[in-house]
């Protein structure tokens, strides 16, 4: 049998202050993001999915870059840098954006909270950029907005509680939290340091993102994972959840080759930036926009229980080829194969048939509206 | 004595008369994780040891099953085709994937016996 677990790379691999716990929990470490993840635990992806459908699952995101960007009109100064709409965010509200090339091609995709000001005429955002890529971020935007102060929280942990009963878990601890809105911050204190709690996730259920010092992450995460509700999550299961929910993954659905447009992110972008622009490519985007991108990101359904990979080609039931898969798997809440990928404009209509090839054999697909399994997310 | 050999891809092989049954090891269901696929070849097909017999996928990747022994494919477990997971819950019994007449018995020979693969296993970790 061959091993398509081989992940060769000589550079060290960071740990999240919860990896002993992690290797403890009887975790399959693998390197993500220059990171020494769990992939998953002893019970298995499909189980750690349903779970996260069912109840309530606990995730390390540790890897993942949290900094606070501080200064006069940060709103106004990041929007410099993305197309997402910051001037209208209100305080302790969470938006997801993302950080733009000069084409208009996608840097990162990253949440971005409004915090109270400390003082007056001081702005302050709490960002949250991806792990491979958060070094470039903060450089790019210490290089771009120089007059602004972006202090990395290089010392913080984040956990992400997600599934239907994230929220009954975590009024258990930190009672009234069930009254916060998604997409909306909180902040906490506790004997570890102060905690920073967003209502948002990236399963495609309702739950919680929180961030803690790293001093008090291993416990706050045995505390959680003592409540019954509560099991812990690889990223295996990460991926399966977020591809079911259409959610992007960065460096496979979106990356410098892709813009916002032709990744279906137009949502992300308010109409008033829409007609303003003034982010990086904006010209761009908003030909985009006008004309229907050249390729669209678009929901594949195949045939029978053969799984069409990142890069698989995406062909005409005749064969030419018109796009290639970004993402694929085994949906375990379905329980058939879905995939993700772009496609060229004029098939990108939901219904057109389609093929993927994998392994030569030509396998026919639909192209279908996402997300795949509806979400959940908390709307009271 | 056993009538059980292995290889170092980790399948196995038992070898009933000149026919041999043929899957993957518990240590690679689990390596694998929970299998979601397999791909079969067709009864009659030949097939040249070392080279692909057959196709396991597992949420995370696609691997290749490669024959132990050359042989001629008499029979294909299509109850793992329908339900997967039985490659993880039972790989040496219900979970096999085909049966092939075996051409060279010299093949089987050489393989790993049960301590030998045992020990080879122990040495991964």
């Amino acid at each position: 049998m061959s091993n398509a677990h081989d992940h060769a790379d000589s550079s060290p691999l960071l740990r999240t202050p919860l990896h002993a716990l992690h290797v403890e929990l009887g975790a399959r470490m693998v390197p993500f993001g220059g990171y020494d993840m769990p992939v998953q635990y002893p019970k298995g992806i499909i189980a750690e999915h349903l779970h996260t459908r069912a109840a309530a699952g606990l995730f390390d995101v540790s890897h993942m870059g949290q900094a606070i960007l501080a200064g006069p009109n940060v709103a106004a100064q990041l929007e410099r840098l993305v197309p997402g709409e910051l001037r209208d965010l209100a305080e302790h509200r969470t938006r997801y954006t993302q950080l733009l090339d000069d084409n208009g091609n996608i840097l990162d995709d990253l949440m971005v909270t409004r915090l109270p000001p400390v003082k007056p005429g001081i702005e302050r955002f709490f960002l949250v950029v991806n792990a491979g890529t958060k070094t470039a971020d903060f450089a790019h935007i210490a290089a771009r907005l120089p007059e602004l102060e972006l202090m990395p929280l290089a010392d913080r942990a984040l956990l992400a509680l997600q599934g239907p009963q994230a929220v009954s878990v975590m009024a258990r601890l930190f009672p009234g939290i069930e009254q916060m809105k998604f997409m909306s911050f909180g902040a906490a204190d506790s004997k570890g340091g102060p905690i920073f709690i967003t209502r948002s996730g990236y399963t495609g259920e309702d739950g919680f993102e929180i961030s803690v010092q790293d001093s008090a992450a291993a416990a706050f995460a045995r505390l959680l994972l003592d409540q019954p509700e509560v099991q812990p999550i690889g990223l295996g299961a990460r991926d399966s959840l977020r591809l079911e929910a259409g959610l992007c993954l960065y460096g496979h659905d979106i990356d410098t080759t892709t813009t916002p447009i032709e990744a279906g992110l137009l949502w992300s972008i308010s109409k008033r930036r829409r007609i303003e622009g003034g982010f990086p490519g904006d010209e761009r985007v908003r030909l985009q926009i006008e004309n229907g991108p050249p390729r669209k990101r678009i929901g594949l359904l195949p045939e029978g229980r053969a799984v069409a990979r990142e890069g698989a080609d995406i062909t005409t039931p005749e064969g030419r080829i018109v796009g290639r898969v970004t993402s694929g798997g085994f949906s375990p809440s379905l329980g058939r194969p879905i995939a993700m990928g772009y496609v060229e404009q004029d098939f990108a209509k939901p219904g057109t048939p389609l093929a993927l090839t994998v392994r030569n054999q030509h396998i026919p697909a639909i192209v279908t509206p996402m997300p795949f399994v509806p979400t959940n997310f908390y709307r009271g | 004595m056993s009538n059980i050999r292995y290889t170092k891809d980790h399948e196995y092989i038992r070898l009933d008369g000149d026919v041999g049954t043929v899957g993957i090891t518990d240590y690679a269901q689990h390596q694998l994780g929970d299998v979601v696929f397999v791909e079969l070849p067709s009864v009659g097909d030949a097939i040249v040891a070392g080279k692909q017999a057959a196709v396991v996928e597992s949420v995370k990747a696609a691997s290749e099953v490669y024959a132990p022994v050359s042989g001629e494919i008499v029979e294909v477990n299509s109850a793992i085709e329908a339900e997967p997971a039985v490659v993880n819950e039972d790989p040496v019994g219900k979970g096999w994937f085909v049966k092939l007449k075996i051409t060279n018995p010299d093949e089987f020979a050489k393989l790993m016996d049960e301590d030998a693969y045992k020990a080879f296993v122990a040495s991964m970790s």
